[in-house]
């Protein structure tokens, strides 16, 4: 059983007490392909759920990393800056983007168990 | 329901992430993913499946001075198994499609953008005499192996093609595979382009997949390679707003179309194109490095220190070959000289841009 939750904008989130590890799905990856820039929020900013947080860019577009709870970064994955391709060859281990203090327990009522985000991803889009 | 090329059912098999493109259902990439394809094709050979497009022979008596009202080149001097870059010209000096032209025994063949082909195509054949024809050869392929391998996959299976230069054409069998042969492509690598029946392709395809130097390569890779190479992507880079002039692409211009030659002007917008070659252009299609790690996307605004707008970008990722972002675009020609510091605007931040030298990556065209 995984101990992460998802966003339905294919954010993972990993709850230890307080404290989210924030990264992107290896279905998200896969579809933006190798990526070849990450740009994280600044240690100490706040933000909301569902604000954009981080900014990633592959070979074929530009997109965002939206918190997935809001509460005040604590870390971030500096490593990414210089192995972006971190996200892609480990997106729920060594691809992380940030660690946030949750503001709020109860946000995390809103994210989606593995089962329900793999039921979306398996979709037809 | 968009159009397949013969090579669909080859692309799924593949595992190819399919997109829709001009209308055609293409590779994007495929498992190796798009840098990977791209380092394939500077450091050995890739294939590319450029099916989509279009094709337009015209023949005639008079198929070479009914090109020249269309096209501001010189016909008198493309021989027989040559080929040359040139485009289609609007009234207003922008340029309607880019193109290569070849001159085969009795006919001229027109590759053209997949995208505007049927617009070409009405193009060209409302404006021929009686004498001449045009046809879209739409029961055709084209594919394209390009890289520095290239040249010794192509010279196992069809030893014609050991000798071909860069802009040569010949026809000739691959393997027993009607083909005509192209010594040219949209990489800035050494490489070949082969047009053959519909029906053929896929065999032609396989054929090359099975040499080891050769692996797919999808339109991903196919952008990043043309941009890092220099080339302009019509619809992006050049399109019916921007002049060759301001494109930069005034190589493509003889002297005997312009002012004072024996053919001068006398093709859709001369006027207007022959004085800006004169004047300059306000606008100049440029170079530029990021200096940055952040990819400066098209249609980024370039502004000066101070805030104002001086352009725009038209093409811009990530080079996998230079590992670093790359992009083009036009800025006002006072500020195209080499080195100036500009920026771009990515998410309403302005980052530090330079102007710079076009290639990225250098041409490694078989010229001799």
């Amino acid at each position: 059983m995984s101990d992460l939750r998802y966003t339905s904008d294919h954010e993972w989130a990993r709850v230890e007490g307080l404290l989210v590890t924030v990264g992107i799905t290896d279905y998200a990856q896969d579809q933006l392909g190798e990526l070849v820039y990450v740009e994280l929020p600044a240690v100490g900013t706040t933000v909301n759920q569902g604000d954009e947080a981080a900014v990633i860019e592959s070979v074929k577009a530009a997109g965002d990393v939206k918190s997935p709870v809001t509460g005040t970064i604590v870390e971030v994955n500096e490593s990414l800056n210089d192995s972006p391709e971190s996200v892609n060859n480990d997106a729920t281990g060594q691809g992380w983007f940030y660690k946030i203090e949750i503001a709020d327990t109860s946000e995390l009522e809103n994210l989606l168990s593995e089962t329900t985000y793999n039921a979306l991803i398996a979709e037809p889009s | 329901m968009a159009n397949t090329t013969p090579l669909y059912a080859l692309h799924r098999e593949l595992d190819a992430k399919i997109v829709e493109f001009a209308n055609y259902q293409m590779p994007l990439n495929y498992p190796s993913g798009i840098i990977t394809e791209h380092r394939q094709v500077r450091e050995s050979a890739g294939l590319f499946d450029v099916s989509h497009m279009g094709q337009i022979k015209v023949t005639g008596d008079s198929a070479a001075e009914s090109l020249e009202s269309l096209l501001p080149t010189d016909l008198s001097t493309l021989d027989v198994g040559r080929q040359r870059y040139s485009f289609l010209t609007l009234d207003t000096g922008g340029i309607l499609d880019d193109l290569m032209i070849s001159r085969f025994e009795d006919h001229y063949l027109l590759v053209v953008n997949a995208s505007n082909k049927h617009q070409d195509f009405d193009h060209i054949a409302g404006s021929l005499p009686a004498d001449c024809t045009a046809e879209l050869l739409d029961n055709r392929s084209l594919l394209a192996l390009q890289g520095p391998l290239s040249r010794e996959v192509m010279s196992r299976l069809c030893p014609d093609l050991r000798t071909m230069r860069f802009m040569d054409t010949m026809d000739t069998e691959v393997e027993g595979i009607k083909c005509q042969a192209f010594c040219s492509g949209y990489t800035g690598e050494d490489g070949f382009e082969l047009a053959t029946n519909y029906d053929d392709a896929l065999k032609l395809a396989q054929l090359l997949l099975d040499q080891t130097e050769v692996q797919p390569v999808g339109l991903g890779a196919r952008d990043s390679l043309r941009l890092e190479a220099g080339l302009c992507l019509h619809g992006n880079d050049i399109h019916p707003n921007t002049t060759p002039v301001a494109a930069g692409l005034t190589w493509a211009i003889p002297a005997s179309r312009r002012k004072g030659g024996s053919k001068s002007g006398g093709f859709p917008g001369s006027e207007p194109i022959l004085l800006e070659l004169e004047n300059g252009s306000s606008l100049t299609r440029v170079g530029i490095q990021p200096e940055g790690r952040a990819p400066v996307r098209a249609h980024c605004e370039i502004v000066i220190p101070t805030g104002e707008s001086i352009g725009e970008v038209s093409s811009g990722g990530y080079g996998p070959t230079v590992g670093r972002p790359i992009a083009m675009g036009y800025v006002k020609s006072t500020y195209s000289h080499l080195g100036t510091e500009l920026r771009a605007i990515v998410r309403d931040k302005p980052l530090s841009v330079k102007i710079c030298h076009l290639p990225f990556v250098q041409h490694n065209y078989k010229r001799h």
